[in-house]
């Protein structure tokens, strides 16, 4: 897109796109290390995650300001309306997942001490999805490339489906034996923390599709997330 | 002559457009200054009881074109329109029109507050009283009035109704042209940058009687701020170099207009 006549509005909307790009490389970061703290059993590693959220939470406020004054200073119309809208909007998603990955990486001590290594297994097949899901659309969102955003918007019943599956495999070690309830439960949460990642990207592809298209998308997402229904006698039935 | 504009001017007319009744159609409408051709091929709809905004850059065609609909440019002996356009499904070029008749139910106001060098009284009083529009003094005072409150002027102005309206501030002097505008009882506003002299609470004050007097009539806005339009008009309208590059519902043209020039202008990437 050509550039503006007052080219300080167009420093500002790059250093919001900076600014962007800054939570995104963190998230994905936090995200790849407490994946490899929860495999590895790598409790230092939790900590370096868990400490440096901050960082995270930091950024999008500074983000949120510079955005809420250059609405005042520009009164940004059109595309760039959206551009600062949506910068809002995937911060916020940012934000999410790194507490989301500071969340997993506090569970590593609990996973770490009580856990058969193989429990943890399908948990770090999740994860990498979900750190794909992420690495992909902030690609697309670099690139504002709205055709990758819908493919990451797509995949992600297959993180839903992992979810199910490792769902009732919990669920089924737990009745077996309820000594394994305590860990169990860390797993599940860890879990669900890596399928709310991936919904958080979806809502990032949408954004992405909001900001190229200047409407919401308005197809269903397809959800294979089925979790909130699944009652026990089902499961007991098998 | 009677109607011949029977279908609107596209499918996919903005949602304001389909809501209301139209008030004016233009169709083919192409305007020449001597050599210059300052409108081209033209044709939109435009609603009643709605404010439409005309916005582009300077030397767009926009305020020809708002010229054009109260047949202003017959006075530039120059000025040559072609195409069709229509008010209330009558022919506005028609030769039998009576152009005076035709003025008198399109109000216009200017960029420049322009208040006569007579009192507010006198101000507001005068198209009724050429147009023969009250009967008596009584009923004259009460259109002034009414259209002074209508302007949002009269309790302002209430004690001073025989001061000249020159002594006006410019807010007060655009009000008083407003109403002066309406006195006459007209259909049509026509506003030509009708907020670029004044300050911005008196601008705020203007939008706010713009937004009330849409109830009742058909107004159309040629305005260089873009927040402006954004602010009061349900439809908008792009001229650039002479075209009509879109009209769409306020909303959506400023949110996510459809064409690349519509979005480098509002946008401020060049005009």
């Amino acid at each position: 897109m050509s550039d503006h006549i007052v080219k300080a509005y167009d420093e500002d909307l790059a250093n919001l796109k900076t600014m962007l790009a800054q939570m995104g490389g963190l998230a994905e970061d936090h995200l790849a290390k407490a994946i490899e703290a929860l495999s590895k059993r790598d409790t230092k590693l939790a900590d370096v995650v868990i400490a440096q959220d901050e960082k995270i939470d930091a950024l999008e406020l500074q983000l949120e300001e510079r955005a809420i004054l250059t609405i005042a200073k520009r009164q940004p119309m059109a595309r760039d309306l959206r551009e600062i809208m949506v910068a809002i909007r995937v911060a916020s998603d940012l934000e999410r997942i790194g507490d989301l990955a500071k969340n997993i990486a506090k569970r590593t001590h609990a996973i770490n001490e009580q856990l058969p290594r193989k429990l943890a297994a399908g948990l770090t097949r999740m994860g990498r999805l979900s750190l794909e899901e992420l690495k992909d659309v902030l690609d697309a969102y670099t690139t504002t490339d709205d055709a990758k955003a819908l493919d990451v918007w797509r995949n992600d019943g297959e993180l839903d489906a992992l979810y199910n599956s490792i769902f009732r495999e919990l669920l089924t070690y737990m009745m077996e034996d309820p000594r394994m309830i305590g860990p169990c439960t860390h797993l599940l949460f860890g879990a669900k923390n890596f399928e709310r990642i991936g919904d958080h990207a979806t809502n990032i592809a949408e954004n992405i599709y909001y900001l190229v298209h200047g409407h919401t998308l308005r197809e269903e997402r397809p959800k294979r997330d089925t979790t909130s229904v699944t009652a026990f006698d089902s499961l007991n039935e098998r | 002559m009677d109607a011949m504009i029977k279908t609107p001017v596209a499918e996919n007319a903005p949602r304001i457009a389909r809501e209301k009744p139209l008030k004016i159609k233009a169709r083919n409408v192409d305007v020449y200054y001597g050599e210059k051709h300052a409108i081209k091929d033209l044709s939109i709809d435009i609603p009643d009881s709605a404010v439409s905004a005309f916005i582009g850059p300077s030397g767009c065609g926009k305020s020809t074109f708002l010229r054009s609909i109260n047949r202003m440019n017959d006075t530039i002996p120059s000025c040559r329109v072609t195409g069709r356009i229509e008010i209330d499904n009558r022919d506005i070029y028609d030769k039998n029109l009576d152009v005076v008749q035709l003025r008198a139910r399109i109000g216009m106001v200017f960029q420049k507050p322009n208040p006569f060098p007579k009192s507010i009284y006198e101000n507001v009083a005068y198209g009724p009283k050429i147009h023969g529009l009250a009967r008596n003094k009584t009923d004259l005072e009460e259109v002034v009035v009414t259209s002074l409150k209508k302007a949002g002027l009269f309790e302002e102005v209430k004690d001073r109704l025989d001061h000249p309206g020159t002594g006006l501030s410019g807010g007060q002097q655009q009000r008083l042209c407003i109403a002066r505008a309406i006195a006459v009882n007209p259909q049509v506003i026509l506003m030509d940058e009708p907020c670029s002299a004044l300050d911005p609470i008196a601008t705020a004050r203007i939008e706010e009687l713009i937004d009330e007097l849409r109830q009742n009539f058909c107004i159309v806005i040629v305005t260089h701020s873009m927040q402006q339009a954004a602010r009061v008009s349900q439809l908008t309208a792009f001229f650039h170099l002479g075209n009509l590059v879109e009209v769409g519902d306020t909303d959506d043209i400023f949110t996510s207009p459809k064409d690349k020039r519509t979005q480098d202008y509002i946008t401020g990437r060049f005009g």
